[in-house]
């Protein structure tokens, strides 16, 4: 059983349907003893940085979630949730820290001329790190669905399993032995993105 | 990069597709939800549901429509008419929906656009303007218009696009009104002039008639992504046919 933090966000539907797509049994889990028997653990996001993290220690998944990614069971942070993976944010406003699981700044994308911000669409990904186990099968270069105007610098580089070009080149996902983490959107992003997951998924059998 | 997204509309009432794309091989070709499996399968890179239904009694086969969409298709997906305040948002993304598109109630009560950019984020709040040019203006500008395309608002577009932007708004749809139904291609003036206005993505809608019409918004029109109905009627093209079309122009496109 694969435990889907419930925090309120808004793609918490298509993160669930997409896991059970490929297979998973998912629980949507509130509340901390909700996820503590898990095999895996996802946290989507949608939205602001402190709106997250806020809900998350309000619901006190904070902590658990912590507590979790130490287990060493499969753990999957989706954008925001991404994002709260990190120290803090540069987001308007924000005063929340994050989860601080590694080190490094979640960070805006550059003003430039001609620029969107967010990044909304489809960008590839380059595998970075070919011997992540959620990118076996899916091909480099791939395009995936990304909304967001924020993304993680983590300190230390080893960390980025794929970048992505926009406006320069940011880590649009992380690996670092159970914990997994990607800035698009895994259940938006059609074939490419299930197999993402059907991968994830798998490191629970 | 960026791809240039290309973006079936279907319209929907009473829980079945009355305008759109006739599939020929669909067992049932007014089931949106069946509509919506084949657009996934040809490639579409997003799916705007616009409900026509005149009443809120329609609201819930609506919802129904998206959930059982949501659960098939792991495509982003747009819900737009008849949404008016932060609560039918709510409802239209907790039942699977990716965004929401506001149009005449974000004119009669911008606050709603604010309002619901805070609580779930601008990436779920696209802003649906219907511009007319007005006539004989130098510079030229355009009016936005509400209750599809009927009422007047006295609104200058350009001013319109910026405000929303400002309140939150994700995304716009722009639709030109004099270019819409005529095949004759898009509005390029009014969406250059918006897409440079803006730093949010801009989607290209009304006037398409061509595979060049696509191409000349996304090149010259400098649109994010194109909105389409008609020129997907009757299988004419199929989502594929148009991004490699696109590509052959030199368009960055998901294929």
């Amino acid at each position: 059983m694969i435990a889907l933090l419930d925090y309120g966000s808004g793609n918490l539907r298509s993160v669930q349907k997409a896991l059970q797509k490929v297979g998973a049994e998912v629980r949507l889990a509130t509340r901390p003893e909700e996820m503590r028997d898990a095999r895996a653990v996802v946290l989507p996001g949608v939205g602001a940085f402190d709106d997250c993290v806020n809900a998350m220690k309000r619901q006190e998944v904070f902590e658990a979630a912590r507590e979790f990614i130490r287990s060493d069971r499969p753990f999957l942070g989706i954008c925001v949730g991404y994002q709260a993976l990190f120290e803090r944010s540069a987001e308007f406003n924000s005063c929340a820290a994050g989860l601080g699981i590694f080190a490094g700044k979640v960070v805006r994308f550059t003003e430039q001329p001609g620029l969107k911000i967010p990044q909304m669409g489809w960008n590839r990904i380059e595998i970075v790190k070919a011997d992540c186990p959620l990118y076996r099968g899916v091909p480099d270069g791939s395009f995936v669905y990304f909304v967001h105007s924020y993304f993680p610098k983590p300190a230390d580089d080893s960390l980025v399993a794929t970048r992505t070009d926009y406006g320069g080149s940011f880590a649009s996902s992380i690996w670092k032995d159970n914990v997994f983490a990607t800035q698009f959107h895994p259940e938006k992003s059609q074939a490419a993105g299930l197999k993402v997951l059907e991968n994830f998924v798998a490191l629970t059998r | 990069m960026l791809a240039k997204r290309i973006i079936p509309c279907l319209d929907v009432t009473g829980g079945r597709v009355v305008k759109g794309t006739k599939f020929l091989n669909l067992r049932d070709a007014g089931d949106p939800v069946e509509c919506a499996r084949e657009y996934d399968r040809q490639g579409a890179d997003e799916l705007v549901f616009l409900d026509i239904t005149a009443s809120s009694d329609g609201r819930p086969t609506m919802i129904a429509v998206v959930q059982r969409t949501a659960s098939e298709c792991f495509m982003p997906l747009t819900v737009g008419g008849g949404i008016r305040t932060v609560e039918d948002i709510r409802a239209m993304l907790k039942a699977g929906a990716d965004k929401t598109s506001l149009n005449t109630a974000a004119v009669q009560n911008p606050d709603v656009v604010r309002a619901g950019a805070e609580r779930f984020g601008s990436q779920c709040i696209v802003v649906a303007v219907d511009a007319r040019r007005v006539p004989g203006s130098s510079p030229q500008r355009w009016e936005v218009y509400t209750h599809g395309g009927r009422k007047p608002t006295g609104i200058d577009a350009i001013e319109w696009v910026r405000r929303v932007e400002s309140l939150g708004a994700g995304e716009i749809l722009l639709t030109s009104m004099d270019a819409d139904g005529t095949k004759a291609g898009y509005d390029i003036e009014l969406n250059r002039t918006v897409s440079e206005a803006l730093r949010i993505p801009v989607i290209a809608s009304g006037g398409a008639g061509t595979l060049e019409h696509m191409a000349n918004v996304l090149l010259n029109g400098k649109a994010d992504a194109v909105l389409a109905a008609s020129v997907f009627h009757f299988g004419e093209y199929t989502v594929n046919d148009v991004k490699r079309f696109l590509q052959e122009k030199g368009v960055c496109v998901r294929r």
